[in-house]
């Protein structure tokens, strides 16, 4: 049984992200960044690297925010500066919607 | 609902339909009581996520027979804890009979438990009400003039209650709002990733050495966090696997590493993939963990609310299990006994909601966070997550590997791997007598 020798073929986070549901909300983002304190205060590095779904990502010095993919753990708000992230959760009924858990 | 702005359209406001959330609206409506429960996700469960070991003798004095009725997954009755190296795997391996009888643990999915947890709230009388995102309390100066939370406001709609209780997770929106709880710091959250593997229900049961309705649960420390404080776990399901890693903030960002590499690591690491193979991944998650231990519990009352579950920082990890989920539920029964005494006393101030942390000191609920105090500052030592593993993985080597040079006693080749070892022998006992005493 099992086949290969190989453990669970290895995913990137967009294939990871692709299997769960999502309900994107088209009109408001819960998601908004101060890209001056996100500079001054390292919260942009921060961020990038505590969000287990690429949320976040930078280019030529600016924080880019992809609010869709977000799994709403709040991990990067437990990890921002104070005024760097308003961070809430998605309004109800839209955002990821676990079926396993 | 009211024309009078002052009258309370509900006895109990619960927000977030988890584990505390539910059980407190169920045990309040059982008694009589008014409740709404209200949930942000569509569906109760849909937003909630947890490693996945449920240890249910709190939730049977609930309800006696959810092993029959719940969609729980297997019955814990083997735990292995791992220490990994790159190389190297070394285990301890606990399984007995006596953890099925009666059952210890289970496994859950929360997506499926919850949904029936909140099930029993409504069929006892709770109203659900899915789909609403809590934005904000409704508070009124108290007579002392404090501040008394007085209801929710979701939307252009407000909701008043004599009590809210705020079961709203990790972070706890509604707590830090009223400036009851503060932001916790790095080092008392870990954020935990994880994946569910689905694997044909044979393979499961010839991999892991479980048949039946049994499971196993694997927590492995070492090389798999890249040397990051936390962990790993890898939990049977009936037809997947719960895989994961747990890591500890501050840990995570002085490391240099993401989350993500972190998290690929583990799940790549050759140690795990005889387990693994052939599996198809079916979800991805994570999740905030509170992991301050008895510290980070602070205020869980203030006038008008209580805070339930891991909204009030109750989680225990001990190295050895990880626990939320069953304080979740003793911290929903202590709240649910105050809160209908407080209803029932006309008092649901502060004072009158005492009630609430006097049943919780006297739970197994603060006793085993006041036990396992020690236990976070000890799983804080940087030994645990890189030396230890392959210290051990080195005196094991040398006892079974037996090259034809003469063989020595296991005292002797253990203080031979201590000399190659980047640990002293004098932190090694440190960190020992630390474990001892937070353990």
């Amino acid at each position: 049984m099992g086949g290969g020798a190989s453990t669970v073929k290895p995913t990137t986070v967009p294939e990871r992200l692709a299997v769960n549901s999502f309900q994107v909300d088209e009109d408001e983002s819960h998601i908004v960044v101060d890209q001056e304190l996100c500079r001054t205060t390292g919260t942009g590095a921060a961020i990038i690297a505590v969000c287990p779904a690429s949320v976040y990502s930078e280019q030529d010095g600016l924080i880019l925010v992809d609010q869709a993919a977000c799994l709403e753990c709040g991990t990067c708000l437990a990890v921002a500066a104070p005024g760097a992230l308003t961070w809430r959760y998605p309004r109800g009924g839209s955002g990821v919607s676990y079926r396993e858990g | 609902m009211t024309s009078d702005a002052t009258e309370p359209d509900f006895d109990v406001i619960v927000v977030g339909a988890g584990l505390a959330g539910s059980v407190t609206a169920y045990r309040l409506a059982e008694r009589g009581l008014s409740v709404v429960l209200i949930e942000r996700g569509d569906v109760p469960g849909s937003k909630n996520l947890s490693g996945g070991v449920l240890y249910g003798r709190v939730l049977e004095t609930v309800f006696p027979d959810y092993l029959d009725e719940a969609p729980v997954e297997r019955r814990v009755t083997r735990h292995v804890t791992t220490f990994l190296t790159p190389d190297s795997a070394v285990s301890l391996d606990y399984s007995a009979d006596g953890l099925a009888e009666p059952v210890n643990a289970v496994t859950v999915l929360r997506a499926k438990f919850d949904v029936w947890l909140a099930g029993k709230a409504e069929e006892a009388g709770a109203f659900l009400m899915p789909g609403v995102r809590v934005d904000s309390l409704l508070t009124e100066p108290g007579p002392d003039g404090a501040a008394t939370v007085v209801g929710v406001r979701a939307g252009d709609d407000e909701l008043r209650a004599r009590v809210v209780v705020a079961a709203d997770g990790v972070n706890s929106f509604l707590a830090r709002s009223v400036g009851l709880r503060p932001k916790p710091p790095t080092n008392h959250l870990a954020v935990g990733v994880k994946a569910v593997i689905r694997l044909p229900r044979v393979d499961i049961e010839s991999r892991f050495g479980v048949s039946g309705d049994r499971g196993a649960a694997h927590a492995i420390v070492g090389d798999c966090t890249l040397g990051i404080g936390g962990g790993g776990f890898l939990y049977t399901n009936t037809e997947s696997l719960s895989l994961g890693v747990v890591l500890r903030l501050d840990d995570l960002l002085r490391s240099g590493h993401t989350a993500i590499e972190a998290f690929e690591h583990f799940t790549q690491h050759p140690g795990l993939a005889q387990y693994l193979r052939g599996g198809e991944l079916i979800e991805y998650g994570s999740h905030l963990v509170a992991e301050g231990g008895y510290p980070m519990v602070g205020e869980v009352a203030m006038n008008g609310m209580l805070v339930a579950g891991e909204a009030a920082g109750l989680a225990i990890n001990s190295g050895l299990t990880v626990r939320g989920m069953d304080l979740a539920i003793g911290s929903a029964i202590a709240a649910s006994d105050a809160i209908a005494e407080a209803v029932a006393s006309g008092d649901t101030s502060e004072a009158g909601l005492a009630g609430y942390r006097r049943r919780l000191d006297e739970s197994f609920v603060m006793q085993d966070m006041r036990t396992y105090a020690r236990a976070p500052k000890f799983l804080e030592r940087p030994g645990m997550y890189g030396p230890y593993g392959e210290l051990i993985a080195d005196v094991l080597h040398h006892a079974f590997s037996l090259d034809g040079t003469p063989r020595q006693h296991l005292l002797t080749v253990a203080r031979h791997a201590l000399k190659r070892s980047p640990v002293a022998l004098r932190q090694l006992i440190s960190d020992g007598w630390a474990g001892v005493r937070a353990l």
